[in-house]
């Protein structure tokens, strides 16, 4: 990464800890998403495809969270991180809690995860943290092959028949306003790029966008229109559905407070 | 409620590991040979059962009759002599 | 295995007069006699065909209708770990499902008939997927009980004389192991753990045993067809036998968890040398069979719902496959 020239800056741990927040509860709530897909898929082998993604979602966030835990030095685990926090203190991009919707919904969701995880852990390879560079080397494989499945199946539903065609370009359209947030930088994403830490967000989205664009003509589908409204998911501002993904997810932990399992 | 088609039928073989033959372990459906290919992954590798995947449209398999094994492989059985162990070498006689 | 009761239940007779020709017929059961295979190109008598794809079918079927109450509790399971473990077995059981279809398929029948006839109600599947799963001990005891059971009938049809079956049930019994220690291990930090989650442990052994020894199908006396296919090797042991070996496995299993199997004749028996046990309900096992358990509906309608919800997902995928054939036809 470029800014390692700046790599005698620091961060403060709290916020290195919310960067890492934001990498891991992004993999998270969508491992959970993709954990309702599982025995409802369109084939069979379509179950076993959306379970592995979800299973390679699930091992990143609990590397992630591992660590954050570790260096936050408060002790707190993988588990309490994923169970016990608040949905304020959840820094999920908001377009991974997106409901399932259809399949065409679930696969462009995916796309435009699975394009800018690609992007951002490719990035995160040369991290000035060490530790991070060596979770994003094992992610970045998983990532290119869910990008490789999510991509095949945007291009067959964009370029199938009619009805698949209207369908996605649906999902898009109304899918494609949570993209924003991904590469418009706040003061944290700054700091932590000028550490070296993580990437300049803008040229993340720029490499993103030319990948996304690839796909999208192959698929014959048309790019929305940039959107007026930016959401706040990574800052704790999420939308109506986190909610009740947590209370799911979370249920018997809060139920059963200290059991262990 | 059916499906007038199902998608094709493919199938699959796997190579274990480098340095073994690609062997048949099952099929999928899917429509086309990439397809087949990521399907076979998902359901034959979930345990790091292979490092090379072929797939075959299970159409273009052409298959010996098993009607006709006498005549195909029959034949090969009295040629006992192709096998070493038909000769009898003295033992004095090293490295043959 | 989730067949092996199943298989009497909707045959119609099978018999060996059928068959037209004797000579054929006799190199067949002499091939069987000797332990080798049936593969898909041989000739085999029809009845023998039909007895395994209904066999083979009603299987596949029961692991992808097995895949929904478990997946039930994917979402909540309570640590990460445990999410996943969750995730990768309900797969493995879809996978079952796909090598098991794809077996069934040398016989002669498309997975499409096969799927039409589930979820149209016709075909038979494992009248224990039809329980719900109230809480998390219940994935445990699915694991440990269900899987165990399942192990318990496969592992004989890994020797089964029709190839592709035996082959697909060697890959399937690798699998199963890690589902019935996974399900024991759940039980394990349960039974050791807080009041409440032992409360858990207890009610879910009080809700899965007497349906996990129905698996095993009717009593001996009562099943029909178990000479024939224990004959050709399709079946190598009698539901009974194998009933009783698990509840010998399964007992001490339970005192190690220090919770109790809810059947007040159970009783060591010094001189046999095995476990006696107490009358199964019967009547309840053909209700569930006939669609009258307390999830058939549920679970037909929610395999259903996948299969329309992802017609469209199909057929969007095989238009684009002829196209893009049509195209490299044009252009080459
Ligand atoms: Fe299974
Ligand atoms: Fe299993």
């Amino acid at each position: 990464m470029s800014a390692r020239a700046d790599a005698g800056v620091t961060v403060a741990v709290p916020d290195r800890v919310r960067h890492l927040l934001r990498i891991a509860d992004t993999s998270l709530v969508l491992a959970q998403r993709l954990g309702e897909w599982v025995g409802h898929g369109p084939a069979i082998e379509e179950d076993l495809g959306l379970a592995n993604t979800a299973l390679d979602l699930l091992g990143q966030a609990r590397l992630l969270l591992a660590y954050a835990g570790e260096l936050e030095g408060r002790g707190r685990s993988e588990d309490a991180l994923a169970f016990l926090r608040e949905e304020a203190d959840f820094l999920n991009a908001t377009l991974a809690e997106q409901p399932n919707g259809d399949f065409g919904d679930t696969i462009v969701r995916q796309f435009l995860i699975d394009a800018y995880q690609l992007e951002l852990y490719e990035q995160l390879m040369t991290s000035a943290d060490p530790r991070l560079a060596e979770i994003a080397a094992k992610a970045v494989k998983e990532t290119r092959y869910h990008l490789r499945f999510s991509s095949a199946w945007l291009v067959r539903l964009g370029d199938g028949t009619a009805e698949s065609h209207g369908r996605v370009q649906g999902s898009l359209d109304r899918l494609w306003p949570f993209t924003r947030e991904l590469f418009d930088a706040d003061n944290l994403d700054r700091a932590i790029a000028v550490a070296g830490i993580g990437p300049q967000l803008a040229a993340l989205g720029a490499a993103w966008s030319a990948r996304v664009d690839a796909v999208l003509a192959e698929a014959m589908l048309r790019r929305p229109a940039a959107s007026p409204y930016r959401w706040y998911g990574k800052q704790g501002l999420h939308s109506e559905h986190l909610g009740y993904l947590l209370a799911d997810l979370q249920h018997l932990q809060r139920t059963h407070a200290g059991a262990s399992w | 409620m059916s499906d007038a088609h199902d998608w094709p039928l493919y199938e699959i073989f796997i190579r274990a590991r480098g340095g073994l033959d690609h062997k048949h372990v099952g099929s999928v459906h899917a429509v086309d040979a990439t397809m087949a290919v990521e399907h076979a992954r998902d359901v034959y590798t979930r345990r790091q059962e292979g490092v090379s995947i072929w797939v075959v449209r299970s159409g273009d398999i052409v298959a010996s009759d098993p009607a006709e094994s006498d005549s195909l492989f029959e034949p090969a059985r009295d040629k006992i002599y192709r096998h070493p162990t038909f000769y009898d070498i003295p033992k004095e006689v090293e490295t043959l | 295995m989730y067949t092996q009761g199943l298989l009497e239940q909707g045959s119609k007779t099978v018999t060996v007069a059928a068959v037209e020709d004797a000579e054929r017929l006799q190199r067949f059961e002499a091939k069987i006699d000797a332990e080798e295979k049936i593969e898909p190109k041989d000739w085999m008598p029809d009845a023998y065909r039909q007895t395994l794809i209904r066999q083979i079918s009603q299987h596949a079927h029961s692991e992808i209708v097995g895949m929904l109450p478990e997946g039930n509790w994917i979402t909540r399971a309570p640590t990460l770990l445990r999410k996943s473990i969750l995730i990768a077995k309900v797969q493995d059981e879809g996978g079952h499902g796909a090598y098991l279809y794809s077996a069934a398929e040398t016989l002669g029948i498309s997975r499409a008939e096969m799927i039409d006839q589930l979820l149209a109600g016709k075909a038979k599947y494992s009248s224990i997927f039809n329980y719900p799963t109230l809480s998390w001990a219940d994935i445990g005891a699915i694991g440990w009980l269900v899987d165990g059971a399942a192990i318990m009938n496969q592992i004989p049809l890994c020797r089964c004389s029709y190839g592709p079956y035996a082959r697909a049930m060697i890959r399937i019994c690798k699998e199963e192991s890690f589902h019935q220690r996974q399900g024991y291990d759940i039980m394990l930090k349960l039974a050791r753990g807080t009041v409440g989650q032992r409360r858990m442990a207890q009610d879910a052994l009080d809700r899965w045993w007497w349906p996990s020894l129905m698996m095993f199908g009717p009593p001996d006396g009562a099943s029909q067809h178990t000479a024939l296919s224990v004959r050709w090797k399709i079946k190598r042991f009698t539901n009974d036998e194998l009933r009783q070996k698990f509840v010998d496995f399964t007992v001490p299993q339970a005192k190690f968890l220090d919770i109790s199997v809810p059947d007040p004749d159970m009783r060591w028996d010094e001189a046999a040398g095995q476990h006696r046990f107490g009358e199964i309900n019967w009547a309840e096992f053909h209700e569930v069979l006939k669609g009258n358990g307390p999830c058939n509906r549920e679970r037909l309608t929610a395999r259903r719902n996948a299969h329309d919800a992802g017609r469209w997902v199909r057929e969007a995928a095989a238009a684009y496959a002829a196209k893009h054939t049509a195209r490299s036809v044009a252009a080459a």
